[in-house]
């Protein structure tokens, strides 16, 4: 569980997040949604202990992260696994090497040991023949899927999703959400996705957020959306003709 | 401006004291350290060759050119080949080209992976992006780059002896003799000095300005033109303190 209390965060004179209060379920996909700069990445990365707050507190189970000194944070960042908007791979590392590093860095298993995990990660991801390759030779779906591979390597209990379909055409994307949302179950994972595709909320959102310029403007879950009253959460949710009409057929 | 220096010194400060922290794992920091040897080091080889052969022919014609006074032997041509290449050519010369080349690699590098938030990634694995990235660099660079200056002075002095025997402006024995004259071997660990530390602050301030946050390309770039702008005034304001150190 990872629970955020009060927290706030700004660049400058420019507050970007604003007195915030979420509980992220285990093993549940934890979504958070908002319009472009509502602040969906700052606030998953503050959780993730990329971006330091300004206020409030950031708890793992009954740690206070971001009060720990930094040996006690490694630990906790041993165990995150993290999916980037345009992936992050090591463009000085092959599909299997990315998968590897953390690998590297924090085992000391045999090279055959760390073999059969990564080729378990990437069969995991359906992503079996493509070991070799350089990002740059791999298509944005296979390079998510990589990215995947590679969060969760170590076998983490929190994996974060920024965006993860941005850029992905609506097959891979749902191919994405489902891999995301079945690793979460299947681990028992502490699951943060930040996304603005209303389509992955429908599939996977067991718990939705709404951010609205820094603040959290609404909390439920995707079935709550449709019948929501709350004005700024529709105007961002129906947006589109295809979601109005959507909403009308099924009231 | 005087705030923007001193926040820049207090970033540098704080980044250096994450690069030097003992590494994760030391099997992963030397393979790093080869891969970085080959591709800062060695890829300079053939620019710092072909620069310093240039340099050596070039400084002979000039000396001799004005070396007309009969009263002043014509080794001495040879001889002020030798100071200059030793003393200023193959050591702060050579550093800024490297500053030019190495640097602006280290900084659009780091800068790319900071920007495709490579460099987020390795944090939140728990790893030392900048002891990973930046320490093998520096170890790397400031053992090899001293090689490489005596690689220049040789080549250098190589130069020469190839401009004296293919125009015949003054005897090859002559030049010889210049080389010779006077040498002082303090001169070499002065040079090996300098670019010790010339190739850190290559290194650690290119690094400096790769390492930041950036938004955009277009910021990669500036940060690449910036950092080569302020190590090679670093380096020109270290060159006069330590030859007054040094040599005075």
């Amino acid at each position: 569980m990872i629970y955020v209390h009060n927290i706030s965060k700004g660049f400058g004179e420019q507050q970007v997040l604003s007195d915030i209060s979420i509980n992220f379920e285990e093993g549940k996909t934890n979504l958070i949604i908002g319009a472009s700069g509502s602040g969906k990445t700052v606030l998953l990365k503050a959780i993730a202990g990329l971006h330091p707050i300004d206020a409030g507190r950031i708890l793992y189970d009954d740690l206070v992260f971001n009060q720990l000194d930094e040996r006690a944070r490694k630990q906790i960042h041993k165990k995150m696994g993290m999916l980037f908007q345009g992936s992050a791979l090591f463009d000085f590392a092959t599909a299997r090497e990315n998968v590897r590093f953390p690998l590297d860095f924090f085992t000391d298993w045999s090279m055959a040991q760390k073999n059969e995990r990564v080729d378990f990660c990437l069969e995991r991801v359906n992503l079996e023949d493509i070991g070799n390759k350089y990002p740059s030779e791999l298509s944005g779906g296979m390079q998510k899927r990589v990215g995947i591979a590679r969060a969760i390597v170590m076998n983490p209990r929190y994996l974060f999703c920024d965006e993860p379909n941005s850029g992905l055409d609506p097959q891979t994307a749902i191919v994405i959400d489902r891999l995301i949302s079945e690793i979460t179950h299947e681990y028992n994972m502490t699951t943060i996705i930040n996304t603005h595709d209303m389509n992955s909320v429908m599939a996977i959102g067991e718990k939705v957020v709404f951010l609205y310029e820094g603040k959290k403007e609404w909390e439920g879950s995707r079935e709550n959306i449709l019948h929501s009253d709350n004005k700024t959460l529709n105007d961002f949710v129906f947006a589109s003709e295809m979601a109005r009409l959507i909403k009308k057929s099924k009231s | 401006m005087i705030k923007k220096t001193l926040e820049l010194i207090g970033e540098y400060i704080f980044l250096m004291k994450r690069v030097f922290t003992k590494p994760e794992k030391w099997s992963i920091f030397w393979k790093q350290y080869f891969v970085e040897t080959e591709s800062l080091g060695l890829t300079s080889v053939v620019l710092i060759g072909i620069i310093s052969i240039a340099i050596g022919a070039v400084l002979v014609i000039q000396t001799a050119y004005n070396i007309e006074n009969p009263f002043i032997p014509k080794m001495y041509v040879g001889y002020m080949v030798r100071e200059s290449l030793i003393l200023e050519f193959s050591c702060t010369m050579v550093a800024l080209i490297l500053a030019g080349k190495v640097g602006s690699n280290i900084s659009s590098d780091i800068g790319t992976m900071r920007l495709t938030e490579q460099i987020d990634a390795m944090e939140m694995m728990g790893i030392n992006s900048a002891n990973y990235l930046i320490l093998p660099k520096v170890v790397a660079v400031c053992v090899f780059n001293p090689i490489l200056m005596l690689f220049s002075f040789l080549v250098g002095i190589l130069g020469g002896w190839l401009i004296v025997a293919a125009t015949g402006m003054i005897t090859l024995s002559q030049y010889t003799e210049g080389l010779r004259f006077a040498f002082n071997g303090y001169y070499i660990v002065y040079a090996v000095t300098k670019m010790i530390v010339f190739s850190f602050i290559i290194v650690t301030v290119s690094a400096l300005y790769g390492y930041g946050p950036k938004a955009n390309s277009m910021e990669v770039g500036r940060a690449s033109t910036r950092s080569i702008v302020a190590i090679c005034l670093l380096i020109l304001i270290t060159d006069l303190m330590l030859t007054q150190l040094m040599l005075n």
